[in-house]
């Protein structure tokens, strides 16, 4: 997945001198990729469209700042994670009643369900309604696993690139990263093994 | 398939759970501790020969790498079918001042 690995490189020094035309690259180059990562963070096209315009205001505001340790793209991924991380947190103080235990993914990584639903026809896999289910289940990740998961497996960050978007070790994003595949595969379980059981019946 | 038998935990399901492992070069838990670096294919290739033997002898742990493998894919297609709809380009252009460019995106 990861385009940007193919992109037309933009100089620096042309973005810190606020060249416009390279800021309108840097922005057709990376702009689907940071709403995307925004909308699955936050499930709302209006916030993710938001953290996209944030994400880019705040890139244009502090580029003299940005060092080229890392590649831009990885800058603005880490910009528009920590917008919506922080969009997130406050979210949660504005409903008093949230349990702090509602966030129950850091157990163990255990497969509970040994049910092969691969064999599904495809209609079945990607159904308007597998799609939907697809959507929710990922809410059920905790904001640091989603976060984790959508930089490596949608977005395909290597672990190294990852780790500095999320300012984290790399083994951390390693356990991040399983405990997130493996909870949405037993996600993923619940629903398909309901309709393998149709199809079956 | 006896979805009944199927719902019940890995360790209670697995045939072979009293002795786990005994009949694999590698144990079940081995596959998991490395699930996500034989995924990734970042594991060496002794490692990784020694899995996929693994896997080829214990339909649970088959089970598990292929339901993982189709967890990730299906997010991944639907990464790939989220864009930035054309509206939203627009007001991101505007907002940052760049309508000039919208053209020669």
């Amino acid at each position: 997945m990861n385009e940007n690995i193919n992109q037309q490189e933009i100089s620096l020094e042309a973005l810190q001198r606020k060249d416009k035309a390279a800021f309108a690259q840097l922005v057709a180059q990376n702009s689907d990729h940071i709403y995307r990562l925004a909308l699955k963070m936050l499930g709302n096209p209006q916030d993710a469209e938001d953290i996209l315009q944030e994400t880019f205001i705040k890139a244009f505001n502090n580029i003299d700042g940005f060092e080229g340790r890392s590649k831009v793209s990885t800058w603005l991924y880490r910009i528009a994670v920590n917008e919506s991380l922080s969009l997130l947190r406050k979210r949660k103080d504005n409903l008093t009643s949230i349990d702090a235990s509602f966030e129950t993914d850091d157990g163990d990584i255990l497969p509970r369900q040994i049910i092969d639903w691969c064999c599904l026809p495809e209609r079945e896999l990607i159904s308007d309604e597998a799609r939907h289910y697809i959507t929710e289940a990922i809410d059920t990740l905790s904001d640091a696993n989603r976060a984790t998961f959508l930089l490596r497996d949608v977005e395909g960050l290597s672990t190294r690139e990852a780790a500095k978007v999320l300012d984290i070790s790399e083994s951390a994003v390693k356990v991040r990263l399983m405990r997130a595949r493996m909870q949405l595969r037993e996600s993923l379980t619940d629903f398909f093994a309901n309709k393998l059981a149709k199809e079956s019946a | 398939m006896n979805h009944e038998h199927d719902h019940q935990t890995q360790q209670h399901n697995h045939e072979h759970s009293h002795d786990y492992g005994h009949d694999h070069q590698l144990p079940c838990k081995d596959i998991l501790t490395n699930l996500n670096a034989y995924i990734d294919g970042e594991l060496d290739n002794a490692l990784c020969r020694d899995i996929e033997t693994h896997i080829k002898s214990c339909p649970n742990c088959r089970i598990v790498v292929n339901t993982l493998k189709k967890t990730i894919q299906l997010y991944q297609m639907d990464g790939q079918e989220t864009t930035l709809p054309d509206e939203a380009r627009h007001r991101l252009m505007t907002r940052l001042d760049l309508d000039d460019y919208v053209a020669k995106e």
